[in-house]
């Protein structure tokens, strides 16, 4: 067990050199040129130059690359472009608020649409079954940002339950963690709807009935749980989308989180941010699809990892 | 084959009946310049912010264009956007999972390692970095932002196909009819192509429909953020771009938009689960 998590630690480190090469040269080729956007419309092609010094862009892009690498591998992933905070506290203020908003969303959406998936199951083909078909179509349906901006609309500017945006008090996470986590909720239930129905039609379910077990711990201790893993697989791969979602999310409601973040950083071209960025995201994706790995030998006692 | 696809498809009413609907979306877009006597591009400021009435059936916008008629052109970018999109997705996914599942072996490993990579990508941020470099190629079509847009949606979303073509692949290509076709002098090309792609058929259809209703979403949510088609020419998303700010004022510029975006994705969403029930005779309801 141990040796298999070091081995899938290990493999980490040269996708992250990959990730960070890529991201300079991608970055790099992407029009727009930071320095002219920091200097102003109205810089003279001298005071261009002295931007581009002083933020280092005049070297090549070989060396540059090797600088970060040598100053990243002691946590030091350079200055801003825009403001020259260091980025390691500008990505670490804005990663709670992201966080936060992620866990909030995948709670409410595994909750959901645990809940939601789980009666359907029970009551398949019946009215309540089709309504919460209908209403997961739905949720998969909107764009996110159109659903924030209808939540806006409805509960805080006409029933004033809940602030428009920005980070404040705990209603505050309310309206962002609903948008973001519909859709989310939505896919669970309709996965663990299908994925209950075809554990409900097995062996062990009938001889868990047939030796006199209450429905209700059938349901519970033998269905559900086997009907988890492909859906904890599903919520692991989610993440991904939860990551997309959050940079419309955050932009809807002003959430300033990495997503705001980034929208942020593209517009200004801000190398350094965005490279530790890309850098985060996908050590967060890699992280989250070992722990993904390590429940499945959790749920099921037929996954052994050696 | 027809016959009986339709007939297990017909069985499905909210898919019939989204297929209507998106059949009429469609057409009302493609012939709005004969539908509506309004300019969609031009602002007109005697007629600003006007709510639903008679004239302007779904009222008008900050600049006094009649939203309707925006809606309908922006119909035609936004879905031809999902529609293209999807062919070249399609494309790509179905020659990545083709390739990897009949020749396995290390081709097999290294595209299926791509396609896993592709997938952790957080897409919508690649996507606007992708659709910014795409639009600096000197190439006139990609100026306008369309096809630079199709080309980054079909680039970082052909992995769901592919997946599912390697696996129909993996299981038809040990299929005694392959080894009749090898025995009877074909080649590795002609055998994928003529022998085991129409049987992944099925999956690829449903897949295919899928995959457009979210190039939908995609291109409203670049487009909301505004990195997708450029105003004045109208999307769906980027119509909703300043409508925030209109909200309170002038609702309707915010929610009509809103509302055809849903309504053509539920209603491909609904024809694509239609499809699965027609097409997968194994899978249950």
């Amino acid at each position: 067990m141990s040796s298999y998590l070091v081995r899938r630690l290990w493999q980490m480190v040269p996708i992250l050199f990959g990730v960070s090469l890529g991201a300079f040269a991608f970055l790099q080729a992407v029009p727009g040129d930071p320095a002219r956007l920091l200097a102003g419309p109205d810089a003279t092609l001298q005071d261009v130059q002295l931007v581009r010094a002083r933020l280092g862009l005049d070297r090549p892009l070989i060396l540059r690359y090797v600088y970060f690498l040598r100053n990243a591998l002691v946590g030091d992933f350079g200055r801003s472009f825009r403001s020259g905070e260091a980025v390691a506290a500008i990505v670490a203020r804005h990663f709670g608020p992201t966080l936060l908003l992620s866990v909030a969303s995948v709670v409410f959406a595994t909750v959901t649409g645990l809940g939601v998936g789980l009666l359907q199951a029970v009551r398949r083909n019946t009215a309540p079954d089709y309504v919460s078909t209908v209403v997961s179509v739905a949720g998969i349906s909107t764009p996110p940002f159109f659903l924030g901006l209808l939540l806006i609309y409805l509960l805080a500017v006409g029933l004033r339950w809940f602030p428009t945006g920005g980070m404040g008090t705990a209603r505050s996470l309310v309206l962002p963690a609903l948008t973001l986590g519909a859709g989310v909720a939505a896919t669970i239930a309709r996965f663990a709807r299908s994925s209950l129905l075809e554990v409900l039609g097995e062996e062990f379910v009938r001889t868990a009935r047939a030796k006199g077990l209450e429905e209700r711990s059938v349901l519970l201790k033998h269905a559900l749980r086997n009907a988890l893993i492909p859906v904890v697989t599903m919520i692991g791969l989610q993440f991904g989308f939860l990551l997309s979602g959050a940079i419309v999310v955050e932009t809807v409601f002003s959430w300033p989180g990495l997503g705001w973040l980034m929208v942020q950083s593209i517009s200004f071209r801000d190398y350094p941010v965005l490279v530790a960025e890309i850098l985060l995201f996908s050590l967060q994706f890699l992280v989250i699809n070992l722990v993904v790995d390590l429940l499945y030998a959790g749920l099921d006692p037929r996954v052994a990892y050696g | 084959m027809v016959g009986v696809t339709w007939r297990r498809f017909s069985r499905h009413r909210m898919a019939v009946i989204s297929l209507g609907l998106v059949t009429l979306l469609a057409l009302l877009s493609a012939l709005a310049p004969w539908l509506s006597r309004y300019d969609p591009d031009k602002p007109q400021l005697s007629t600003q912010l006007q709510p639903p009435s008679g004239k302007h059936l779904l009222g008008t916008d900050d600049l006094g264009r009649d939203l309707l008629t925006r809606i309908l052109f922006g119909g035609r970018i936004s879905m031809s956007i999902g529609v293209l999109a999807m062919l070249l997705a399609v494309v790509i996914g179905t020659t990545v999972g083709a390739v990897a599942g009949y020749y396995g072996g290390w081709a097999d490993n290294l595209l299926m390692r791509l396609t896993d990579l592709m997938l952790s990508i957080p897409s919508l941020f690649l996507l606007i970095l992708m659709t910014l470099l795409l639009r600096t190629f000197p190439v006139p079509v990609l100026r306008g932002g369309v096809l630079a847009i199709v080309l980054a949606i079909a680039f970082l979303s052909w992995m769901t196909v592919a997946r599912l073509v390697r696996a129909a692949f993996l299981s038809l290509k040990e299929g005694v009819f392959v080894e009749a076709a090898r025995a009877l002098g074909a080649g590795n090309a002609r055998i994928i192509v003529r022998h085991v792609l129409p049987g992944a058929a099925s999956p690829i259809i449903v897949a295919a429909t899928l995959r457009v209703a979210s190039s939908i979403i995609t291109e409203s949510g670049l487009s909301y953020l505004g990195f997708g088609v450029q105003l004045p020419t109208p999307t769906w998303g980027n119509m909703l771009r300043n409508a925030q700010d209109q909200m309170i004022v002038a609702p309707w510029t915010a929610i009509f938009p809103g509302v055809f975006i849903f309504f053509a994705v539920i209603a491909i969403n609904y024809v694509g689960d239609g499809l699965r029930d027609a097409l997968d005779p194994r899978h249950v309801r």
